[in-house]
């Protein structure tokens, strides 16, 4: 029983790392309905340039992350700008041929600059190892991911409800062309969105060079992950992200503890069970255009 | 853009009826001033150009003795692109998980041989039906949800196959592979090692399933599908049974498919997880682009053009090859639409238009 709730604990942990990395595709995807396979680009380079920080730079671990975040969102400002733009009306087809080249390009690149192996990180010692409670081994480092996951579910919701940047976003999910109507200038919103997006994916990719390791096939290797868990959560809901990315973390993790033998197969059937039971998202509204 | 209204993703199945399919046609033939028949048939008809295409890959057998092995490798992967463009180019939805049928029909051959059957034509019968009966069941899926959805729901199901191949190492040998036996072909032709045999075998059933395609796709019933792809709501609204066609279409697109990695199987003698991967689903998808979509050559194409050039470029460097894949996908996508073939079919109509500028 002790066992079996550290291993929730632990894959609540993975949950949380997976909201991080996912709520900002999942909002631009509810946003301008863009289908970007390339989102785990943005966390892959999140973890290359956290490493890179502390190696090269000689950063911290813990100064380092808001360095990570501003850096990436920055980044993905000028990648909106000229590859995502021309292609915001167009096929999904388009779409998922961009950025599958955009996967591409950041692979080899990443392969070039730093090589196939896995990168090490070394996180401060007070995140490392167990601490107990009440008679419960817990890592330290899940309960981190924890908190941070809290933190900025918690901002993220503050932001959407009471913000008007956050009434903007709402309005412009739920129905673009009024919001349009009303004088919300929604490419501008979305910009803001996509840039904080990135910003988030990358630092979750940073966070989790521990956990889930970083390697230039990164970005393929948990391409699954991410848009599962925007597709179940119902794209552009927070809720239903976070609510998604603990449900699949949790699989993910007893899954993987209980049969190891089935490898993935457990997170893949999850999906598209869950997919053809709720096909707009488990809390996902069907758009009006 | 596609878009999942309502009315549209939910509504039961339209009557269907030849009189609202052949409607589609008369609007054009108001355009063309032609009967429904002869229009249909004109568009059957062979061009000179597709003649020429075909006797240049017979004449392959004689020019190129020598590296009929990778010509028949470029075929068998211009058979699976075309099938990919009848769901991609012809319905018009987005898949990343087309290698779960390729994989399908080759490891049903594979292991047809394995367990004792080695009579080609047979195991290629075999794996068309297997993969041509997951396809049926899993086109239900498509029906339901956004492209996203679909995409995910396709990708899923190839990684799910990959995932109980890779964990059945006792069946499949796992990332070994499995290498198998065939015995002659029709008890007159030996498989042998130069890919003489397999060559004029793949070339004979890619031909053979062309011809079929390309006339499925010549028919009402191909206009009916297209009209899917570039209107939905108004496809549904004239009365063409839009989820049935798509099931059907999906369900043949994986017969093809499974074909195709029979074939890679049974010339090759070796099947191995990677008939299965996300790559070459995604490699697939790239080749069709290439090529360009919805022209029956275009699989072709572009199979040919990726396999020499991943061939030259890969064995310089990998990495690079993945590399400019990259760029060239993004500046495909951005400037340059429709692929190869799009792209002569501009050019050739710049010429015209310029020849008739000439002549006024």
């Amino acid at each position: 029983m002790l066992n079996f709730l550290g291993i929730l604990f632990d894959g609540l942990a993975f949950g949380m790392l997976l909201f991080v990395i996912s709520v900002g595709l999942s909002i631009t995807l509810g946003l301008m309905g863009f289908n970007n396979l390339a989102h785990g680009v943005f966390a892959m380079a999140g973890g290359y340039l956290l490493v890179d920080l502390m190696a090269k730079a000689g950063i911290g671990f813990l100064p380092a992350l808001p360095v990570v975040f501003f850096t990436i969102a920055l980044a993905s400002l000028a990648l909106e700008r000229t590859l995502y733009r021309p292609l915001y009306k167009s096929t999904p087809l388009d779409q998922v041929l961009l950025t599958v080249g955009i996967i591409f390009i950041a692979t080899a690149g990443a392969d070039y600059q730093w090589g196939p192996a896995q990168q090490p990180v070394l996180v401060p010692e007070s995140l490392t190892g167990q601490f107990s409670l009440a008679g419960l081994d817990m890592s330290r480092y899940s309960l981190f991911l924890m908190a941070v996951g809290i933190v900025i579910t918690v901002a993220l919701l503050f932001g959407l409800v009471r913000t008007r940047f956050g009434a903007k976003i709402r309005a412009a999910v739920d129905n673009q062309r009024t919001a349009e109507a009303m004088g919300i200038r929604v490419d501008r919103v979305f910009q803001l969105t996509f840039a904080l997006g990135s910003g988030l994916a990358g630092l979750g990719g940073a966070l989790g060079v521990k956990v889930i390791g970083l390697d230039p096939q990164f970005a393929v290797k948990y391409l699954v992950y991410f848009l599962l868990v925007v597709v179940v959560g119902g794209p552009g809901s927070v809720f239903g992200t976070l609510l998604a990315a603990l449900l699949l973390g949790v699989a993910d993790i007893t899954g993987k503890y209980y049969v190891p033998q089935s490898g993935a197969f457990i997170i893949y059937a999850a999906m598209i069970i869950l997919l053809l039971m709720f096909p707009q998202g488990l809390l996902g509204r069907r758009k009006a255009r | 853009m596609n878009d999942s209204h309502p009315a549209v993703a939910a509504s039961p199945e339209a009557p269907a009826t030849t009189e609202n399919i052949m409607g589609t046609i008369r609007c054009e033939n108001v355009l063309t001033g032609t009967s429904h028949l002869a229009f249909l048939q004109s568009r059957d008809r062979w061009k000179p150009a597709e003649m020429i295409f075909w006797a240049s890959l017979v004449s392959v057998f004689f020019v190129f003795p020598t590296n009929l092995v990778f010509a028949s490798q470029i075929l068998i992967t211009g058979l699976f692109a075309l099938s990919l463009d009848l769901i991609l180019g012809y319905a018009g939805i987005v898949t990343l998980g087309h290698a779960a049928f390729f994989g399908l029909g080759a490891y049903t051959a594979g292991l047809l041989a394995k367990y004792g059957w080695h009579e080609p034509l047979t195991g290629l019968i075999a794996a068309g039906l297997v993969a041509g009966i997951v396809g049926y069941l899993t086109s239900f899926f498509l029906l339901r949800g956004s492209d996203l959805t679909r995409l995910m729901i396709t990708l899923g199901i190839c990684l799910l196959l990959y995932e109980v191949a890779n964990s059945a190492t006792a069946f499949t040998g796992g990332v070994d592979g499995l290498g198998v036996e065939m015995d002659k072909l029709f008890n007159l032709f030996t498989f042998d090692l130069y890919g003489k045999t397999s060559y004029l075998y793949v070339l004979g059933v890619t031909f053979l399933l062309f011809a079929v395609t390309r006339s499925m796709m010549h028919s009402p019933y191909g206009l009916a599908l297209r009209s899917f792809r570039d209107n939905p709501t108004r496809a549904l609204a004239i009365g063409i049974p839009v989820n049935a066609a798509l099931t059907n279409i999906y369900t043949y697109a994986a017969v093809i498919a499974g074909i195709a990695g029979a074939l890679l199987t049974q010339s090759t003698q070796f099947v191995s997880l990677d008939v299965l991967s996300f790559q070459r689903s995604a490699d697939l998808l790239i080749m069709l682009i290439i090529g360009g979509t919805a022209t029956m050559y275009g699989g072709f194409v572009g199979a040919a053009v990726f396999l020499l050039a991943q061939d030259r470029l890969a064995n310089i460097n990998p990495q690079y090859w993945h590399f400019w894949l990259g760029v060239l996908l993004i500046v495909m996508t951005l400037y340059l639409r429709g692929g190869i073939l799009g792209g002569l079919g501009r050019l050739t109509d710049l010429i015209a238009r310029w020849r008739n500028k000439e002549r006024t």
